[in-house]
Parts: C-alpha cells; structure tokens; sequence
C-alpha cells in the first residue's frame, strides 16, 4: 500500500491554537480535517506537507444551526450530518441530494464540508452547491474573521481565498422566505465516482414569477462553479418550461469542460444543459409543494 | 446423486447440498491469513521502482542516495540481476520478460530498481532516491498500428527482431467457411473491441521470500493460484533444486486469473531475500496491480456472421488482433496462444467456421489471459453472442427466436464443433426457454414497445453461452511442458478422521468445503470429519493449480476417484472382518453391508481402525486405509447457461441501469449449490463492471488512464440487481461426478447479455454496436452515431 | 510520536511516525490482522474500522489521528465468544468467499443495523456501497445483513437458528 512522506503533527485544541500552529509553521503546514481529499495525495506522493494541523477536536466547529437570516454550517461537519440534516432538509434540500450521491457512506462519515470546499476540486459537488446557494465561506485568521462569497472562494482549480495562515471556519448559506426549492442533479460513472457533470439550483417563485434563482455547475469548467447569465435569463421571468431550458441553454454555454475520461467535452457541455433543467424543473416543482 | 435426506452429525449434508462453509469460521473473526499477514523474524520489507514511461532507453540509474538511506538494506537493479543471469525470465508463452529492465523500458509501470529495508515505509521513500535518466522512445501505444511500417520496434532484446509481431494462429476450415459465405443469403460483418481490463481481486499480489542461508531451503508464501506449477518454474529459472522450494499459498483474497503468473515482484523478493540472508516481504500497492500484472482481454475483433433470410446461421468467421503487450506473458496451454478463442462458434450448429489470431506488441502491460476467462473463452463468447445480435438486427428477428432456432440440440451431443471441440452434453434450448420463462420475455418486449411509445429506453438483452473448461487433456495440453493434471491424498486416520490433500488452490471457492463433500457423498464420512490441506507444496501433491475453471473438473475428479479407491480398499477388509467375500458385500453410505444380512456390516470408521488395527489382511493388502490419485482429464467439460437482462436507458444522459438479470446455468450436478450459486453472483457483477464500467484505456504517450480505483470502477451493490438464477442439469458423461465446473460462467456469458440489451435499448437510435464500457459517455456518444474507441483516450 | 487509543476495549500506547496510517498500526503494530487494504484511495472498503462508534477508512486515517478516540476492529465484534448476528448471518448466507472484504463489510453492516435494525434490500446496498466485494456481486451480503436484522442477539426468538451456526462452528473449529 502506497505510503506518505515523513512530515510533523500537531494536533489543534482550540481555534486559536490551530491558527497559532498555522502562523508558526508557515506555508507548509496544511490544516486536516476528514483527510479524505490530502491523505490520498499524501500517500500518493503527488502532495507533500511539512506540518500537519489536525483540527478534529474542534467540536464546536462541527454544526449546521439557524444564525440570524443564514443556516450556517461549521467548517468540521461531517458530509453524513449534511445529509440527515433536518434543517438543511426543510430549507435546501439540494444539499441532501448532492450528499447522497458524494462518496459513500463511510467516506461521509468521515469527509467534512470545509475540507470538501479547501480542496477546491474542479469537480467538488458543494462547491457548485454553495455557489448555487450563493453562501458565504467565514475565514479566520489571527488578523480577525472576514467572509468571502462562494463564487469568490473557488478561484480555480484547487486555488481558494483561503490565505496560508487562515481557516475556512463556517459556510452560511442565507435564509430565503416564500416560496423555495432547489435541486441537484449528477452523472457519474458509478456510484461514489466524482461527477462526469453535475448541476445544481434552487429557485423562488411567486406565483408564476421566479423572484430569485441560483445555478451551480461542477466537473465542466464553470468559472466560479456558477452560471449568472442563466441565472439572469430567469430572474423575475417565468418559471415556465421555455424558460427553464433556455436558461439551461445559457448554462451550457457558461461551461468550458475538458475531455478526460468521464467522457468528451461536448457531452459534458450536453450535461451542463440537461442537468440543469433537471435541477430547475426540480427544484420549482419542490417550490410548489410538488415533486420528491 | 444427491444424498440431502442424509445429515451429519453436526447436521451437515452427507454429500453434495447445501452446507455452510468450513472456511468462513475464521474468516467472519478476521482470522484468515493472507500473505500480507504473514510476518517472519527479521522480515525485511521490499519496493519496486517502476517506469513513469511507456518506452525509453534506460540511460543511467544512480543508487547511490538510496544505498546511503540508514534503513536500505540492499538495492537491485537489472545490473545485478545480470550478474546473477536473472535480469530476464522466461514467460509461460516462449517469450521472456524482464524482471528488472536493463536496456530499455517497455511499459509505463515497468520494473526498474527493487530496494529492500527495514519497514515499507522507508522502502517507499529510497525509491524517491533513485535517479533513472530516461531517453524516451516513440510508444506503440495503439494495437491496430503496432504492424505498421516504420512503427517502433519494441522487442529489440530479440535478436534480428525488426517488427511487434509475435504470432499467427488460425483455426477451422478456411476454405470450407469461405465457400460457405459466398453461398450466403445474408452476410454481416462488425468490429468489436473486448477491451482491456484487470480482475482487481482486492488482495494485491504480493510474496514474503526466505531463502535460509543456512539448509539452502527457500520457502515462498505468495499470492498464487497455482503453487506448484510456481515451484517447477522457481526451480528452473533461478537453478534452486526443487526439492529445496516450498511454495505456501496462503488464504487468498480473490485471484480471478490474477494470480497464476510469476511477477517480476516475487522473483525479486526471492532475489532480496538471497542477497540479504533475511526474509524479504513485497505486497504491491493497488496502482502496480493494476499497471503491471495480469490484466485480461484486449482484442480487437472482426466478426463475420452468414446466414440464410430465413435465420439459420451457416458459418462464422473472425480476425482479431490480440495485444499482449510489451512481453508475451499469457498463460495458457502451450500449443493455444490464443486460449482456447476457436470455441468461438459458440453454441450453434452450423457449417463452417474459421479464425485467424495474430498477437502483437505493444508499449502496455504483459497478460491477456485472466480475470475468469477460461482461457479466452470469455471473447469467443462475447464475439459470437454480439454479433448473432448484430445478425437478428440484420434479419429483422428477436434474437431469442434466432438463438433457439439454431441452438444445438440434445440429440446432437457428444458434438465435434466446426473448430475440433468435442462437446461432452447439453440441452441448450431447455436452458434458453428456462431463461426466457423465468425473465416473462414476451412480457418484457411488450412493456419496451410501450415505453418506445413513450420515448423511453428500456432494452432486452440475451446471451447463451458454452464454456470448455477443466484443462485438460495431456495429449493436447501442457503449461511449459507439465501435462495439466492434477493429484490428490486421502488418509483416512485410525479414528475414522480423514485428510484430503489437494494440488489446487482456493482463492474463495469453497474448496475446504466442497471437497470434503466430495468425499462425504463418495465415502459416506460426514464432512466435518474430512480436513481438507491444500496450498503448500511440501505438503500436497502435484497439480497445475485453480484457474479455466478446473478445480471440480480435475482435482473434484482426482478426489472422487481417490475416494472410491478408498472404498474398494475398504471392502476388502471390511470383507476380511466380516469373513465374508467381496462379492457378498452391499455398499450403502459410509457402510460395506453383507447382502441379505444388512446387520452384518462395517462402517467406513470400523474399518479404517481396522485398517490400522491387528486384524489379519488379506494377501497383497497393506495396511492403514490411504490412497493416492492422479487425475488425466479425458476431455474438457462444457457447462453453458442462457442469460437475459433488461436495462433502463435515461435518454438524456446515457445513465444504464441494469433493472435485472436472468441466469440459468448449467453446470452438472451441484456440489454445494449455495457456493455454485455464490459463484455465479460473482460472475454476473463481473459482467455488469465489464460492461459498464471497468476502462483502462492509454493516451498517445502511453499513460495508463485506470491506474486506480477513482480511474478503474468496479461495480458496487448499487449497480448490481438482485440476481435471478435457475438452474438445469445435465451431468458430463466423463466426469467421475458429472460435474462440470462453474467458476467463470457468468463471467464468460453475462457481458454480452448486457451490451445486448443496452444496443436492443438503442434500437431508436440506430446503433448496432458500441464498445465495452458502456459508460454514459459511451452510450450517448453511441446515441450521437459515433462510439468511441474504448482502449484510447477519449477525444 | 507517543499514542495512546482504545482498541477493542484494551488501551494502548505506542510511539509512532505521524505519518503512520491507522491500518498499518492496527495490521502491522497490534498484529490485529483482521483488517485489510485493498486500495490507496478511499475506495474499496477493505481497511473499515470503526472510531467512536462510526465506521471509517482505516487507510485514509493516521495513527496519531486516532489517539484518544476507541477503535473497534472486526476482532471486536464478537462479544463474551458470542458471534455477532452479523457473523453469523455472513457465515448462514454465504455472505464471503475469500473473505478479505468480509472484516470491513461486516464493520459497516453492524453500524448500518445499530442506526436501523429492520433495513430494506435498498437501505442495504446503499449502506455498503463503499464497500467492493469481488466474489459474491452482493446478492448474499444483502441476504446475510437480512438474516442479522431478522436475528437481533438478545431476541429469543433467535436462539434457535443462531444454534446451527453455533454448532457447525463447533464442530468444525
């Protein structure tokens, strides 16, 4: 079995401690939480740390509560708590439905949603659903709290906001009233695969009228996980059928995927568009009271 | 043939039935021991630096850094193994392989350097240490190139080598089919890729050598399917005198064909294990499993089908072009290097057939022949069960009605195939309609043209296939020289207690299990009297080993007829204590009887302490109740079966959802059936992973594309359905139990069924054909008319 | 570095290298051999264990990392030499063959059944899809998972049909 690199560790005890050791030991200590996305590269030797923050005794960061107008979510909550949330499951059921689908159960039990977001995969599931979602990421540092939006957090692949001696501490995604649903949809390979192309929405209607709405996209080159041009055909439109797919259209033109062995990029392109329409449809039918 | 009625003691089935395994006592407590497990004092531990390259020249290697690490105890290059005359070994097709490169690298993954140290995880770091200076070389990267004019020529260490072709094969009569097809009212024709894939058993390979500098003995436990067919070969590559090698295969988790080569790994443990007085451990990780052994397939295939309008098929012709990679590694019987392909006629009566194989180089992985293929019978299957499709799509036909209408029939058998098979028993179409009744066929294409209606994409796919298995024959068949039989040892102990002691080797089947039924049913002894040892040389007779499904067929034989010499011994001297003739007594389970007087009798545990006891024997009897068998097969056994799936297709994104699966298999009489029935399971999620997910594709520089398990799938429960098995039996009229063997059916027959019914689900779209995997990609590619090349990087 | 953790109810201590996977302190240090590794990516399943009470990745977690918490191995299952109904279901429904994903495949079952003893054929599959079986293409683990929901310990109706497997343990141990 594949083995990793010789490196130090420290175990965090509090939040102000893991920042201390971050401060102290530079820009090649990395901060572990699930460990599901850096211990495979470290043990494939495709990454290296000198230091690492284990930060798992942070309890008070594991979370998913009602803060003012937001749901925030602590950075340490496991994916499994996202997917039984009952909150998150009354507000945003998108995020139950990209959990299910991400990894496997035992990985979820073990994989947090801040270390998900860090890692900044091209083809993270929750970064297309915070972008959706428009959330904010918290960041730390022993310089104060600033917050980032989601679609300012991903900057590329596998580059965050994250500064090297800061900590992504708490997503909060805000609170919409009325009428809300959202969605999300993926392809993969095989269960557990990472997505060949996933598309994720959540929309607010009024009556007829989509009065807000929120399109993420993953796994197909989406710049900042996200479609505002599809986003701004709907808005304050119809929530008809035509609408949907002609946002769905402008979603696909938002993508730029690359061939691999997912598949071709056009069919990823072909998947941005039908995705999306899946997760509109969705995610309106769920703002009506309608549909699973 | 069954004695259910009958329990044991511990109210185990007297013979064949159903019983729980013996195995799994220690397994369920995490007591198995496979060869990771396996710890010796001093045990030094092994790494294998490998190529990043698919082919370059080897211009330097510096070990320097790495021979200084505090925890390196030696570190070996092809150099040293030159010096030992080991840098090269042979492979078990007249080739050779090297074991560490020392000209140039032919493979991405290849073996370069073996450094041994204290614990792994200082070996992993000392290979960071090596410094190898690559000159890269133009790859053969594309199988249907390899031949080219001007392509690279990969096996330079060949002397006057100036092309990659390694053979031309054929079989079948050639004019005969060629006569036969221009005589044809329907002629059709498809290429057909069955790609390259690995059996990823979940242990990786590994071995712990310990050559003892002291009594010159070396002792290998290893992951081998085949221990001492290993310890012929140990002995003549590396010169150890046989006597001196003792190959243990421990528990093994899962071979599937993966497990039957020499790897270059375990020769270098052995070789660590000699350069540093000390044992020597070497496991692989899952990236070098999957990169460097035995991987399964990879042949391009150009089918041509002849047929009259009305559907009655006449002959089959087919070229492939077989990549075996950079050596040629496949293990088969010496005089088939293409296994036993030629069975491709498959399950049909018809005139005339013919093929013609040529194998190639190329810049990949050595093998071919793995991953329950039964010697290749896996892409005879697939090529004539796609392409009999192809023909009902041709015709106009279902494709069930075209399967019946040529099926052989019962009467038919003992039958010579087109290609020389000589089929042992069947009746295929009570098989076929099994299949059909239980999957509600009819109903089925009437729910598809309803859903049709409806722009739904649900397909119906139909496979039968006939597998020949349990090689085999002297006469014809031989790895490296050894005829391909197998021995077997019953001692039965003063107290009735029993040893069976096997040539083959389980790698999850039951063997422990199913092989003291076999005694029990031919002795009468209750199983849970009979232990049964196989898996370590010094202790187990000769035999070629578990692999071709030849476990039952062979060594199921060899113990059946060890089994009944027992018993003829035992009625002789049940005859001596009864005072009674031979011919007086009655056999009747685990009991010599005299007839007429049933009172007057002796158990098979009263005579073996006779066996052993004071009693006086008669003239030429040795005592104690022992006996020794060697098993020659007469002839291959044909198990076949009838498959049906149904898939859903999603429209829009080319998701396959395999809804369910039919199988009826065939196999002779049933042993145990829970394992038969456990083995066919295996089989058919072999077949789901291969037609939908499993993909190791290479790029132009000859980047191997499914390096791991986030890159090659292996289905999980959520792709499987819930199996729907049926069974018939028709016993082999050879076979001293009837029995035919049935560890790679459902792998050799269920991929096409799947394909089958992922094209019947594309009918709408006019596809005929797509290459395995059928991922979503590759359907909706196949949906847009232009399928891809699944051994390539997609573009 | 100097770790201490509960394994199977015993603590221990060790000085380990931070960078020791978890799986190898377990196979390589405690001799728990039981658990397996079959990948170096998360994903077969063969490496499962359980830290406070929660099946993980063995292979994706480090030694130091675990320090503190309780592991639970398959050597851990069984209690006072009693199998664990799910044992015995794997042994009554030939829920293994080769047996070397059967350790983490059973880790996740015994969880599955503690949050929900009476689950369905898909509740199942789900539960153990990051759990890769090669043998059985999971037809008899989903039966014997079945058989130890159906036969909870404790339940006297279960007494009888747990004696089967008791006594062909027996006899063949």
């Amino acid at each position: 079995m594949q083995t990793p690199a010789p490196f130090d560790y420290a175990r965090a005890s509090s939040l102000e401690h893991a920042l201390e050791l971050l401060d102290r030991h530079g820009p090649d200590a990395r901060v572990v939480a699930g460990g599901h996305s850096l211990l495979p590269m470290l043990k494939l030797r495709v990454a290296y740390v000198d230091w690492l923050v284990d930060i798992n005794d942070l309890r008070d960061l594991d979370y998913v509560r009602v803060d003012g107008d937001a749901i925030a979510i602590g950075a340490l909550t496991r994916h499994a708590t996202l997917l039984e949330s009952p909150l998150l499951a009354e507000h945003y059921r998108i995020f139950a439905d990209a959990e299910r689908v991400i990894a496997d159960p035992v990985v979820r039990n073990r994989g947090t949603i801040g270390g998900s977001l860090c890692q900044a995969d091209p083809s993270e599931d929750l970064a297309a659903v915070c972008s959706a979602l428009r959330a904010e990421m918290v960041l730390r540092s022993a310089e104060g709290t600033r917050r980032v939006p989601a679609r300012e957090f991903h900057q590329g692949p596998y580059e965050t906001a994250c500064r090297p001696a800061e900590i992504l501490t708490e997503v909060r995604v805000p609170i919409r009233a009325g009428w809300v649903g959202s969605a999300y949809r993926k392809v993969e390979r095989r269960a557990g695969d990472w997505p060949v192309a996933a598309a994720g929405a959540f929309v607010q209607v009024d009556g007829d009228t989509v009065t807000d709405v929120g399109i993420g996209l993953t796994a197909v080159g989406a710049p900042h996980f996200c479609a505002p041009e599809a986003e701004e055909r709907l808005r304050g439109g119809s929530a008809g059928d035509g609408e949907l797919t002609a946002a769905a259209e402008l979603a696909a033109e938002a993508s730029n995927p690359q061939t691999d062995q997912r598949g071709p990029a056009d069919y990823k392109r072909h998947l941005a568009r039908e995705l999306t329409l899946r997760s509109l449809r969705r995610a309106v039918a769920r703002a009506r009271g309608q549909g699973g | 043939m069954t004695t259910t009625e009958h329990r044991s003691p511990a109210g185990n089935p007297m013979g064949f039935g159903r019983m729980l395994r013996k195995e799994d006592v220690r397994f369920v407590r995490g007591r198995g021991t496979y060869v990771d497990d396996v710890v010796l004092p001093g045990m030094l531990h092994g790494a294998i630096l490998r190529s990043p390259q698919a082919h370059a020249r080897i211009r330097s290697i510096d070990t320097s850094q790495a021979e200084a690490h505090p925890k390196v105890k030696a570190v070996i290059t092809g150099a040293t193994l030159e010096t030992l005359n080991l840098a090269w070994m042979p492979t078990l097709s007249q080739d050779v392989q090297a074991v560490l490169a020392t000209d140039k690298v032919r493979f991405q993954g290849q073996e370069v350097a073996f450094v041994v140290a204290e614990d792994r995880y200082s070996a992993r770091d000392a290979l960071e240490l090596i410094d190898v200076d690559y000159e890269p070389l133009d790859p053969v990267v594309d199988a249907r190139k390899a031949l080219d004019p001007g392509a690279p020529v990969i096996r330079d260490d060949i002397e006057g080598k100036t092309d990659n072709h390694i053979f031309d094969w054929e079989a079948g009569d050639r004019a005969l089919t060629d006569e036969v097809f221009a005589g044809a009212e329907v002629v059709v024709a498809q290429d057909m890729l069955y790609p390259r894939v690995h059996p990823a058993s979940i242990e990786t390979c590994g071995t712990v050598a310990h050559m003892d500098p002291v009594t010159g003995k070396l002792t290998v436990w290893s992951t081998n399917q085949a221990p001492h067919a290993h310890r012929t070969v140990y002995a003549l590559v590396a010169g150890i005198p046989e006597h001196k090698i003792r190959i243990i295969s421990p528990d093994i988790g899962g071979g599937f064909g993966g497990k039957v080569g020499i790897y270059p790994g375990y020769v270098l443990a052995v070789v660590g294990s000699i350069v540093t007085g000390k044992p020597v451990k070497w496991v692989e990780d899952r990236q070098e499993n999957l990169t460097s052994t035995a991987f399964a397939r990879d042949y391009h295939m150009h089918g041509e089908i002849a047929a009259t309008r009305d559907g009655t098929i006449l002959g089959l012709r087919v070229k492939v072009l077989a990549d075996h990679g950079a050596f040629n590694g496949t293990a088969q019987p010496t005089k088939f290097p293409a296994g036993f392909f030629h069975i491709f006629t498959g399950s049909y009566d018809l005139r005339a057939a013919h093929c013609q194989v040529t194998g190639v180089y190329t810049n990949k992985a050595p093998g071919g022949v793995a991953y329950a293929c039964s010697f290749r019978v896996t892409e005879a299957v697939y090529l004539v069960e796609r392409i009999v499709d192809v023909l009902a799509d041709e015709l106009g036909m279902d494709p069930a009605e075209l399967r019946m209408k040529n099926l052989l029939r019962p009467e038919q058998f003992p039958y010579t195939s087109k290609t020389g098979w000589e089929y042992d028993s069947g009746d295929y179409p009570r098989a076929l309609q099994m299949a059909l009744d239980m999957a509600g066929y009819d109903a089925l294409l009437a729910e598809q043209a309803e859903k049709r209606a409806r722009g739904e994409l649900m397909g119906v796919g139909v496979s039968f296939f006939t597998e020949g298995v349990g090689a085999g024959p002297r006469k014809h068949m031989d790895i490296l020289g050894l005829g391909m039989a197998d021995g077997c040892e019953l001692r039965v102990h003063p107290t009735g207690k029993a040893q069976l002691r096997l040539s083959v080797q389980s790698q999850g089947q039951g063997h422990e299990t199913t092989f003291a039924q076999i005694v029990a049913q031919e002795l009468g002894l209750p199983p849970e009297d009979v232990e049964v040892i196989h898996g370590d040389t010094d202790n187990t007779p000769f035999g070629l080993g578990t692999y071709g499904s030849r476990s039952t067929p062979v060594s199921g034989a060899a113990a059946a007829v060890v089994s009944r010499r027992i018993r003829d011994k035992a009625r002789v001297i049940a005859a001596a204590a009864l005072e009674c003739s031979v011919d007086d007594l009655e056999w009747e389970h685990g009991r010599w009887f005299v007839r007429g007087d049933p009172e007057q009798g002796k158990t098979i545990q009263e005579v073996a302490f006779l066996s052993h006891g004071n009693l006086e024997l008669p003239e030429g009897v040795e005592g104690h109740l022992d006996a020794s068998a060697v098993y020659n097969p007469p002839n291959l056994t044909y198990p076949f079966g009838a498959y049906v799936c149904v898939v859903d297709v999603d429209p829009g994104t080319g998701e396959v959802k395999v809804r369910r699966f039919v199988a009826v298999d065939d196999c002779g009489p049933r042993i145990n059936p829970m394992i038969v029935e456990g083995q066919i399971h295996g089989g058919l999620a072999d077949g789901v992973g291969m037609a939908l997910m499993q993909a190791m594709a290479f790029d132009e520089v000859g980047n191997h594309l499914g390096a791991s398990f986030m890159d090659y799938l292996l289905p999980t429960a959520l792709e499987c359905p819930s199996w729907e098995t049926g069974q018939t039996v028709t016993p082999s009229p050879h076979h001293p139990l009837g029995c035919k063997g049935v560890g790679e059916s459902a792998t050799v027959g269920s991929p096409a069924a799947i394909v089958n019914a992922v094209v019947d689900a594309l009918e709408p779209y006019g596809v005929r054909h797509a290459d395995m995997p059928l991922t979503p990609a590759q359907v909706w590619l196949a949906m847009q008319g232009r399928p891809a090349r699944t051994d390539l990087a997609f573009t | 570095m100097q770790v201490t953790m509960t394994v199977n109810g015993d603590e221990v201590s060790a000085d380990v290298e931070p960078r020791l996977l978890l799986v190898h302190f377990l196979r390589d240090h405690l001799r728990l051999t039981g658990t397996h590794w079959g990948c170096d990516t998360s994903n077969c399943g063969a490496c499962v264990v359980w830290i406070d009470g929660v099946p993980v990745k063995s292979c994706t977690v480090l030694t130091v990392m675990a320090g503190g918490h309780q592991i639970r191995t398959v050597e851990g299952l069984e209690v006072d030499g009693r199998l664990d109904p799910v044992q015995e279901g794997f042994m009554q429904e030939h829920g293994l063959q080769c047996g070397f994903c059967t350790p983490g495949m059973m880790l996740t079952a015994r969880w599955l059944l503690d949050r929900e003893p009476d689950p369905d054929e898909a509740t199942i599959r789900d539960a153990i899809s990051g759990n890769i079986c090669r043998c059985t293409g999971y037809e008899d683990i989903v039966r014997a998972v079945r058989w130890a929901a159906e036969h909870p310990r404790g339940a006297g109706t279960a007494d009888d049909e747990v004696a089967v497997g008791d006594q062909v343990e027996e006899v063949q141990a």
